[in-house]
């Protein structure tokens, strides 16, 4: 078994690593069908990546080594994020206890170095950019906290491939309303973090309302295939910790979990795309009370489990 | 059908921060039609866990409470913000996000004192007291920290929605002539509100009650400076 697990593992995670732009090709295409466009074609952002790999990048005179870093290390802590997330499968590549903690912090990392390669270009806009992402994210973070304590209290554990496993299923049973309220907040982050619409456009041009294409519009070249993919990348993984967390399986579906996972992916893209597609975005200082929101929600999950104890 | 039930006490929970989130008046008032909803199928659904059909007073309250707390006074209500001609935003003297913040705060409370309350029989559900308990807060919240007075009427009501929640335990042991009783105080409250709120507008032009409490100092003041 353990053999297997092994050997399967690899192209589960080829698989993993192909995956995310073709969820970005999705939303894509689900927003061009509901404004009566046909879209760009499936395999559009694989050959964005490749042009953008191909050519050379312009870095300004202004800038330093942590303009280059910026990409490089959000791409390297997405990477490894990757590794701990289990995406298709039950199982990640790596696990051990206290992950969870790990993911966030890698996440932040690579926020981090996002930022400062945006600072670094001495840029106003793009310090505008950089001021609302740490904002948004200092307030998404507390949430994103709350979602996993609520997890690892139903369950037990603090492995992050135990957590959303078939004892979380069981715990579906004991602990309903906990676990609605936690599904609800961790939505919100995702859309948060994947700089989606109600918080964040990502089609528009206009610098003053931009947070996440902002910050990286002076990047070219593989610096900015990089980046695109990494944010690909990130809806992926904090959208399967969703749908692990929202539609957990029992052992006995093991063996068509991949497939089902996958098809769940698509059907999150689809989501977002039609969310994307029939919502507005929030006026800037409306968006500090959708996240207050939904760490009220997860506080209030977290009340909930720690009140009603664990059947 | 628990877990249905858990689910409803937390969308009251839920229907109540959301009363402290939204900003204007008539969101407000759906919200509080959409409570009082979910409140008036709250008996039937009590009467069916435990005798398994509704009975003849389960379904009587459910009746008059939806005609009168999700249809009738809401109409009341939203006729005010029509006829009334005043600004359809809230207006809190506390921010809206620091007010769901407070508001999550009194409802964690509530749980943490609901555990410690002895009662007499097993509630319908875990949640039921401290959906009732964070309701009775978070209607004073609404009361208190509004400018408004139409504001303060949907804080009224959700206090009252709170009670009636807590009235549940005692459903089977009260009297049908007593929850009538109440609905009709509710009604004749409303009523008598809807009719003072008109006539402070009439009197001032405006339903702000912070400007109404400046007004009577100055008089007082006036009259102090004479005296």
């Amino acid at each position: 078994m353990s053999f297997w697990r092994t050997v399967l593992a690899i192209p589960e995670f080829a698989l993993v690593l192909a995956l995310p732009p073709l969820l970005s090709s999705i939303i894509a295409r689900t927003k061009a069908w509901f404004g009566g466009r046909t879209g760009p074609p499936w395999l559009q952002p694989y050959f964005d990546l490749h042009k953008l790999i191909r050519k050379g990048a312009v870095y300004s005179r202004t800038t330093t080594w942590l303009f280059r870093a910026g990409p490089i290390v959000n791409l390297a802590a997405l990477l490894t994020t990757a590794t701990l997330v289990p995406v298709l499968s039950q199982h990640s590549l790596i696990s051990f206890a206290g992950d969870i903690i790990l993911i966030a912090y890698l996440l932040a990392l690579g926020r981090m170095f996002t930022v400062l390669a945006a600072l670094d270009t001495g840029s106003s806009f793009e310090g505008m950019g950089a001021a609302r992402e740490v904002t948004f994210g200092t307030m998404s973070e507390p949430a994103l906290f709350l979602c996993l304590a609520v997890i690892a209290i139903a369950t037990r554990s603090l492995r992050l491939s135990e957590m959303l496993g078939p004892q979380l299923f069981a715990a579906w049973h004991a602990v309903t309303p906990a676990l609605l309220l936690v599904v609800g907040a961790l939505l919100v982050v995702l859309l948060t973090e994947t700089c989606r619409i109600p918080v964040d456009d990502p089609a528009t041009h206009l610098e003053l309302t931009m947070i996440h294409e902002v910050m990286v519009l002076d990047h070219s070249g593989p610096d900015f295939a990089f980046i695109t993919y990494a944010a690909a990348l990130k809806l992926t993984l904090l959208g399967s910790i969703l749908l692990h967390a929202a539609l957990p399986m029992p052992d006995r579906l093991a063996a068509v979990g991949p497939l089902l996972r996958l098809i769940e992916l698509a059907g999150l893209a689809l989501l977002i795309g039609v969310i994307e597609s029939m919502t507005a975005r929030l006026r800037l200082n409306h968006v500090p009370r959708l996240l207050a929101g939904a760490t009220v929600l997860s506080g209030l999950a977290t009340v909930l489990i720690l009140t009603r104890g664990h059947g | 059908m628990q877990a249905i039930l858990d689910a409803v006490f937390m969308l009251i929970i839920l229907l109540d921060l959301a009363m402290l989130a939204v900003s204007r008046l008539a969101s407000c008032i759906r919200i509080f039609a959409m409570q009082s909803l979910l409140l008036a199928l709250l008996p039937l659904a009590a009467d069916t866990l435990h005798v398994g059909i509704p009975g003849r007073h389960a379904l009587l309250i459910a009746g008059v409470t939806i005609a009168l707390k999700a249809i009738f006074i809401p109409r009341v209500l939203e006729r005010i913000i029509r006829t009334g001609e005043i600004h359809r935003e809230v207006e809190p003297f506390i921010g809206f996000t620091a007010s769901v913040m407070i508001g999550a705060l009194l409802a964690a409370g509530s749980f943490a004192v609901a555990r410690r309350l002895p009662l007499a029989e097993a509630p319908l559900s875990d949640l039921l007291l401290p959906a009732s308990l964070s309701t009775v807060l978070i209607g004073l919240l609404v009361l208190i920290s509004r400018v408004k007075a139409i504001t303060q009427v949907i804080g009224f009501l959700v206090v009252e929605n709170g009670i009636f929640i807590f009235g549940l335990m005692l459903l089977p042991q009260t009297p049908l002539l007593v929850e009538l009783g109440i609905l009709l105080d509710v009604f004749v409250g409303v009523f008598i509100m809807a009719i003072v709120v008109h006539h402070i507008r009439r009197e001032f032009d405006h339903m702000d009650t912070h400007l109404l409490a400046v007004e009577a100092n100055s008089a007082g003041a006036a009259s102090g400076g004479e005296g």
